[in-house]
């Protein structure tokens, strides 16, 4: 009885993960299936790097350049916003407030995560977009900077929850060589406990590129949609993502636009399967490590 | 013989726990002198005194006085940086930074401001030298310490420590992972290093204070029992109870 149990048991856990693949790989079947068809309009090369995107023009242009630069910069602002106060964030919470404290302010941080990107949406353009409007004089407040300090907020619990575990998993045996060295408590973080947790604080930064890359609603709400190719951080940019959402209550089922929109996606899905690809191995180059 | 760290009426709590009771022990200065007895005596706790590195656990409570050259140890006005450069340690396992093997030398200068390439990679090749470790590893300083074997480890872990010219260096069962020939030559790299420095090195091996140690101590359960030269405490033991550890009837 209790070995037909363990059978059940673990024959159930194989399914499921079975399964999960199998849905992995079906959905990227189905994205090629339809997607793929933009391929004989536009070919690979003109697709990826055409400058012009004019998908209801006569004749179309299917180039997404600009996309996959508006999504480029607005992640790049993010991360560059996100890593910094991830890693300080993190390492106020492990190293400077005692335990118990720390771990009620990880837990609300963690927190932030549960706020509808939507949510966010609205933030950014009721207060953050005439923020940045006034400081900088622009004409619209709806930047590609917007994006990037909103998407910024939305990694920031994945970055720091992770961070935080690293810097955590660092032997004691290192801090203590290092306080027995005579060294301070920022001297030894600084050039022993992050270069220790350095996998993890990789690992967190590609996982808070992966989250960032696939958000639509905040950066469709706040970037502008302008599909031009970006040149600086504060003007209107339109992200991969945002196309898709924004174009696909439109087009005809099967005609070029819908099938460039699939390609679209074909694109994304592979930027993000490579950086989760990445991420997970300096997760286990990590766990080698330790 | 001149005594290079002085110890009075030391105590120590953990909480309410008494760890130390009324230690009192003189070390002397360029010799090795090491502290046995049984697990849990608190030999630990007494090394990590003459640093102060009982600091860094909660609610530790110590009275009483530690002079070190004549200067108090155990004052809150210590300077705990220069106390530290002054009075290395390493630890039972071997435990290098994941840096690489220069950078884990260096370190200590480092930390002090010290980046001046030429100083590092002096005192690099100086520090390897003394423990023996530099003909080996002088064509690979740039790999990762962690690659190193156990006893090259604990090698780099004195390096590291000489790197920054102390006084004293203690050392806490710095043997008890490696197997016996690594033993032997850290034994004979002790006693090469007390030509310049004072150890300290607790131990869980009879046969190894007994070799390697010139003044040797005894404890058990907080307490300092007796103290005196290696030989008339392994061969005329005054007090009973070492003789009973010493010969085995411990217990
Ligand atoms: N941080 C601490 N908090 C509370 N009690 C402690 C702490 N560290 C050590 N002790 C207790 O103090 C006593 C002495 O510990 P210590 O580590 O100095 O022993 P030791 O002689 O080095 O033992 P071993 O040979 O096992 O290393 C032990 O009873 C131990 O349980
Ligand atoms: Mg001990």
């Amino acid at each position: 009885m209790k070995e037909y149990f363990e059978w059940l048991i673990e024959n159930l856990i194989l399914i499921c993960g079975v399964i999960s693949i199998v849905f992995v790989i079906l959905i990227f079947i189905f994205l090629l299936k339809e997607g793929s068809g933009i391929f004989s309009h536009t070919s690979l090369t003109g697709f990826i790097f055409g400058k012009d995107w004019y998908p209801i023009s006569d004749p179309p242009k299917f180039g997404i350049l600009p996309l996959i630069l508006g999504s480029f910069i607005v992640t790049l602002g993010a991360i560059i916003i996100a890593v910094p106060l991830g890693i300080a964030s993190a390492v106020f919470l492990s190293e400077v407030v005692p335990r118990g404290i720390g771990d009620i302010l990880k837990a609300i941080i963690e927190l932030l995560a549960a706020i509808p990107s939507i949510v966010l949406g609205f933030i950014g353009i009721v207060i953050l977009s005439p923020i940045i409007k006034n400081i900088f004089n622009l004409p619209t407040g709806l930047t590609a900077l917007a994006g990037s300090v909103m998407l910024a907020f939305m990694a920031l619990p994945t970055i720091v929850s992770i961070i935080e575990d690293a810097i955590n998993s660092v032997p004691k045996s290192y801090r203590e060589a290092s306080y027995a060295m005579g060294a301070t408590k920022w001297q030894t973080i600084r050039r022993v406990i992050l270069p220790a947790a350095s996998s993890g604080i990789l690992a967190a930064i590609m996982l808070g590129i992966g989250r960032v890359i696939g958000e639509t609603m905040a950066v469709l709400m706040i970037t502008g949609n302008a599909a031009i190719i970006p040149t600086s951080f504060l003007q209107p940019v339109r992200t991969m993502t945002a196309t898709i959402a924004a174009e696909m209550g439109e087009v005809i089922r099967g005609d070029a636009h819908y099938q460039a929109l699939f390609g679209i996606g074909i694109v994304l899905f592979i930027i993000t399967f490579l950086i989760n690809l990445v991420s997970d191995l300096f997760l286990h180059k990590k766990r080698g490590k330790a | 013989m001149s005594e290079k760290i002085e110890i009075k009426k030391l105590n120590l709590f953990y909480g309410d726990f008494h760890a130390l009771i009324d230690v009192n022990l003189g070390i002397p200065e360029k010799r090795v002198t090491s502290i046995i007895g049984p697990s849990g005596c608190g030999k630990s706790t007494l090394l990590r005194c003459l640093n102060r590195m009982n600091d860094l656990v909660e609610g530790v409570r110590v009275t009483g006085s530690i002079k070190i050259d004549n200067i108090e140890v155990c004052s809150p006005n210590t300077d705990l940086i220069s106390l530290r450069q002054k009075v290395g340690m390493v630890f039972q396992r071997p435990n290098p930074f994941p840096l690489s093997i220069f950078e884990n030398v260096v370190y200590g200068l480092r930390i002090s401001g010290t980046n001046k390439r030429s100083v590092l990679e002096e005192v690099a090749e100086k520090s390897l030298s003394e423990v023996l470790l530099f003909d080996d590893l002088k064509d690979k300083l740039s790999d990762p310490a962690l690659g190193l074997t156990l006893e090259q480890q604990q090698k780099l872990c004195i390096a590291r420590v000489i790197a920054m010219r102390p006084e004293v260096i203690l050392l806490d069962e710095p043997c008890s992972t490696l197997d016996p020939i690594a033993t032997l030559k850290i034994e004979d790299l002790m006693q090469i290093l007390k030509k310049d420095y004072s150890l300290v090195i607790v131990t869980h091996n009879m046969q190894q204070a007994a070799r390697a140690s010139d003044t040797t101590c005894y404890m058990l359960l907080g307490e300092m029992i007796e103290c005196g030269e290696t030989k008339d405490i392994f061969t005329a033991p005054k007090d009973k109870r070492t003789e009973d550890y010493i010969s085995g009837r411990f217990g």
